[in-house]
């Protein structure tokens, strides 16, 4: 095992693993792995096509869009137009929960509708199939909005879902929206995000004025209450004096969506799979927006602080120290059981578009080190930070995802804070509108790598000899064959949470189970470990 | 009462998956084989993910990982760069290109890349590469599997000189049940092979050093002795009238039996029939206890589940076979449903309805919406199939018996047990004393003497 605080340079490692590629597939990866140099300004190719036959861990736009961003929303029926595998697959799958406010209200989260398109409706087109299939979700549950979801064959055949939407929108009277998010569109389920923020910006966001009552009104975007995280972050914003009035889109609804323009801060957890959202909403009615880290305690500590100055409230201010006072008791509590027994463990992050990064503050927690880390679909601002957005260039696969064209709007636009307010928060350290990605929290000679493949996880796991991974179900059985254990980060091992203050403790917890269990020390029989040994036993009997 | 008619247009709640998971599975059963989805990545990737919630055990699956300009331009370069890709990242045996609704929407002509592969790649020693066409709207996942065992045997299997080998497809069943087959067929002295054969891949050990494709599976000079065997046993009711893959070798003089799922007594006899014709052997001892103890254990509990009413679901033919095994039980499997719609389960099990003296009611192309309209009425005391069927249990307030796949609220998927005397044992046990927890559970006196 290599000790905690001089990491190996893995530089011989990544030049063993392309050795064995092919030459064009050994200089697009190279771009993709790089040896951390903080003294350095450093580059890392991502978001580019995954290179086909090679093992990823990536979806698909369709993933993306209706599994990820339209997926934890309550009481929006989501029809999946075309065959039948996608709409099951993604049926239930991610584990977002949800909590309708009464027994009476709607939950459809339950449900997988899809047009279950066959042969003679490829032939033909599915149009009047997919009309049909939007009446029989309205008469059958009169729901206030109706998603169509289209999964490869749709682009294809030319199916205009978007002219049957707004057919069916005009003829039922409530919202119909569709998405184009064809699986081959861009290069990951990132593009699916795109397409999701700017539908539900265009068809629902600003469509309910209403100013609710309330204090300190943010929105919390790209956390999608995997494992019940969202409940324990509006517990903790509710003791913290905050008013939530939308998240996109854990535990959410239709009508938060709808009046989240009214709030006086966004904050992001997940940049990757929101940004986009945050950014309009921000030119269109003049709410600024603050990167946040709800995983871990102390980054959820220092996230409720940066909340609480950003509204610059003195009693505010009071009321989220106390509540971090009162609240890291506990967690410091179990931190002293749990971290002696962690400290100085190595751990390997590979997931998501945020969960890399954010979780090696958890790790940090309990003294343990991220050796190697990155994303499954990230950009190069999610590892390098918001400052490089200007030299990304836009390449075919991200030129036809629809850039929307946004302006402030006439009535509503409100800024929340002046040009000289923002200045000065910013001249004070708040760093509003910023992100610094995941490769400024990663040390010298670590190693971070875009989109790993399969064989280089496999190789890396064999370098590193890490006491976690931390990936997802796909990944999860083949790292443990190998004697490591794996927790996931998609849908959280079926526990959690793992947000704000009790889910820190949850993971610390649960982390410590994982690196000390003994099911490895059983796979070697007594009678083939070292002879020695056995005397030594028996003498002791 | 039989029907394929659906009450809408639209699919609530599918009670079927896609044909390329099938074909997916068929090749993890492959030793030194690799299926390759030829569309977006997003179909392996989920695919994948599924399977994988159900067995727990690595499954990799390659994709050719279609972009925008694929889509527009054809697969072509994306195939053949996959199947570089694979090749030297691999060292394949075998490769699976199996389609996906995107490559069949714009007509790739997959043959075709693969004969132009080959050919540039001519001095290379390739691996063998089985072309089967998956979309994901013609038919379910079970079209996908026992396409993909049709498309392995009709490119591989050669005649040649006769053995007294025996040929088994055992149809999508749980690698536990694969082993258990093994076992039989060898107690009887037959040389056989399985294809596929997923019991290792699917269900295997902690590695003790890394597998790149991990060990076990029907071997490549296997499927070709196919050819050669002496007989082919496979099981699935729909083979009789649908693809089956012992037809081809027929073509090979290769007698062929087509039998239901081995489930229960009945069906169970039916396999060890043909095993003890072709062995020419009784069958084994153990094999005959364990027949006398499933029937000395029916005797035993039939007042526990007497006249007990199920709604069963999941592929045509387990459902087939599990209604078999129901009915010589006592239960009466109210309803029986399927998301395929080839027609053969209705007529099958509105005939064996009859034989019982029972209408049952049998819904092919069904999904779960149509199973809990139907259910409501039918006051079923439990439900009998994969782990989709949870929230009907759970809205009607009985128990759901797991079986099939996918099972991904429990462990243990792969190690279900179902066919032959000793998994209908298992099943047997598993429903007797569901009904008697339920009952015990739902006693207003705590009774601990049942």
């Amino acid at each position: 095992m290599m000790d905690h605080d001089t990491l190996q340079d893995p530089l011989a490692i990544k030049e063993e693993i392309l050795s064995k590629y092919p030459p064009k597939v050994a200089r697009k990866r190279s771009k993709s792995i790089v040896v951390r140099d903080p003294e350095n300004e450093q580059k890392i190719q991502a978001n580019v096509r995954t290179i086909p036959g090679i093992i990823t861990q990536r979806g698909c736009a369709y993933a993306g869009c209706k599994g990820v961003v339209l997926g934890p929303t309550r009481d929006i029926i989501n029809i999946t137009h075309g065959p039948i595998g996608c709409g099951f697959y993604s049926w239930l799958t991610r584990r977002n929960q949800t909590k309708p406010p009464g027994n009476e209200d709607e939950n459809f989260m339950t449900y997988c509708f899809s047009t279950d398109m066959q042969d003679s409706n490829i032939v033909f087109g599915g149009e009047k199939k997919l009309r049909e299939a939007i009446q029989e979700a309205y008469d059958l549950f009169k729901p206030r909005a109706i998603s169509v979801f289209s999964t490869c064959p749709i682009g294809l055949i030319g199916d205009d879902v978007h002219a049957v939407a707004r057919e069916m929108k005009e003829k039922l009277g409530i919202n119909v929206f569709a998405f184009s998010c064809e699986g081959y569109k861009g290069v990951s389920q990132s593009a699916g995000h795109h397409i999701a923020n700017n539908g539900l910006f265009k068809h629902v966001v600003g469509l309910d004025d209403t100013v609710k009552e309330g204090d300190f009104k943010i929105n919390m975007l790209g956390e999608y209450n995997i494992g019940g995280d969202a409940f324990e972050l509006e517990r903790i914003l509710e003791l913290a004096g905050f008013t939530l009035i939308s998240t996109f889109s854990g535990n959410s609804d239709m009508g938060r969506f709808a009046n989240s323009h009214t709030a006086d801060l966004n904050v992001i957890m997940c940049h990757r799979s929101i940004n986009y959202m945050a950014e309009m909403m921000e030119t269109k009615f003049g709410i600024p927006w603050l990167k946040v880290n709800f995983t871990g305690a102390k980054a959820t500590a220092k996230s409720l602080r940066k909340m609480a100055r950003y509204f610059g409230d003195k009693k505010l201010i009071n009321r989220v120290e106390k509540l971090i006072k009162d609240e890291m008791a506990a967690v410091n509590e179990v931190l002293r059981e749990t971290k002696p027994r962690c400290e100085g463990k190595l751990a390997m992050l590979f997931v998501g578009g945020s969960r890399a990064h954010h979780y090696q503050e958890l790790f940090n927690e309990l003294g343990m080190k991220t050796v190697c880390a990155g994303y499954e679909f990230g950009h190069r601002d999610d590892y390098e930070g918001r400052e490089v957005l200007p030299d990304i260039k836009i390449d075919a696969d991200s030129r036809n995802i629809e850039e929307l064209f946004v302006e402030k709007d006439d009535k509503r636009y409100r800024p929340r804070k002046s040009a000289e307010e923002i200045r000065s928060l910013k001249k004070k350290g708040l760093e509003i509108g910023e992100y610094d990605g995941l490769m400024a929290e990663m040390g010298k000679q670590s190693l971070v790598v875009d989109d790993i493949s399969h064989y280089e996880t496999e190789k890396l796991i064999e370098f590193y000899k890490p006491h976690i991974f931390c990936a997802g179900i796909k990944e999860k059985y083949v790292v443990q064959k190998m004697g490591v254990p794996l927790k996931q980060l998609h849908s959280y091992d079926y526990g959690g949470p793992y947000a704000g203050f009790r889910g820190a403790i949850n993971f610390y917890l649960e982390i410590d189970r994982m690196v000390n269990t003994r099911i490895w020390d059983l796979i070697i029989p007594p009678w083939e470990k070292n002879g020695a040994e056995i005397t030594a036993e028996y003498v002791s009997l | 009462m039989a029907s394929t008619e659906k009450n809408f247009t639209a699919t609530t709640n599918p009670c079927k998956l896609c044909a390329p998971l099938g074909a997916s599975l068929v090749f993890k059963g492959v030793r030194d084989a690799l299926c390759l989805l030829h569309g977006s990545q997003g179909c392996a990737t989920y695919i994948r993910r599924y399977l994988i919630s159900h067995f727990r055990e690595p499954v990799d699956i390659a994709s050719s990982s279609f972009a925008e300009a694929a889509a527009v331009f054809g697969g072509g370069d994306n195939l053949k760069n996959a199947l570089t890709n694979v090749c030297s990242q691999y060292h394949p045996k075998i490769i699976g290109v199996a389609t996906t609704c995107l490559s069949e929407t714009i007509g790739d002509n997959v043959p075709m890349y693969i004969s132009e592969f080959k050919k540039a790649n001519s001095r290379t020693d390739l691996p063998e590469i089985v072309h089967i066409s998956t979309p994901s709207y013609r038919g379910t996942h079970m079209d996908g599997f026992y396409d993909s065992v049709k498309a392995l045997v009709v490119s591989l299997a050669r005649a040649g000189d006769r053995t007294d080998q025996i040929a088994l497809f055992p149809g999508f069943v749980s690698p536990a049940d694969m082993r258990y087959l093994k076992e039989i067929v060898s107690d009887f002295g037959l040389p056989r092979v399985m294809l596929p054969d997923y019991s290792e891949t699917l269900d295997g050990p902690l590695w003790k050093e890394y597998q790149r494709i991990p060990k076990g599976g029907t071997t490549y000079d296997e499927i070709v002795s196919l050819g050669r065997s002496q007989a082919v046993i496979e099981f699935g009711h729909t083979l009789k009238t649908g693809r089956s893959a012992g037809l081809p070798l027929e073509e090979y003089s290769v007698h062929r039996y087509t039998l239901g799922l081995p489930i229960g007594i009945t069906l169970s006899d039916e396999f060890f029939g043909v095993l003890e014709q072709l062995s020419g052997r009784k069958m084994p001892a153990r094999y005959a206890e364990e027949r006398g103890r499933l029937i000395d254990s029916y005797a035993d509990a039939h007042k526990y589940i007497f006249e007990k009413k199920a709604i069963l679901f999941g592929e045509e033919d387990l459902v087939i076979a599990m209604a078999s095994f129901l009915f010589e039980i006592g239960v009466v499997p109210v309803l029986c449903a399927s998301g395929s719609k080839s027609g053969a389960m209705e007529k099958i099990l509105s005939e064996m309805g009859a034989r019982y003296g029972r209408t049952i009611s049998v819904r092919g192309n069904a999904d779960f919406s149509d199973i809990l309209d139907e259910a409501k009425n039918l006051a079923p005391d439990f439900l009998v199939g994969n782990s989709k069927g949870y929230a009907i249990a759970r809205e009607l307030d009985i128990p759901l018996i797991r079986i099939g796949f996918p099972v991904h609220d429990r462990i243990g998927g792969g190690r279900l047990l179902h066919l032959g005397y000793r998994g209908s044992q298992e099943l047997f046990d598993r429903i007797v004393n569901t009904i008697i927890e339920c009952t015990q559970a739902k006693s207003s006196v705590g009774h601990s003497y049942m």
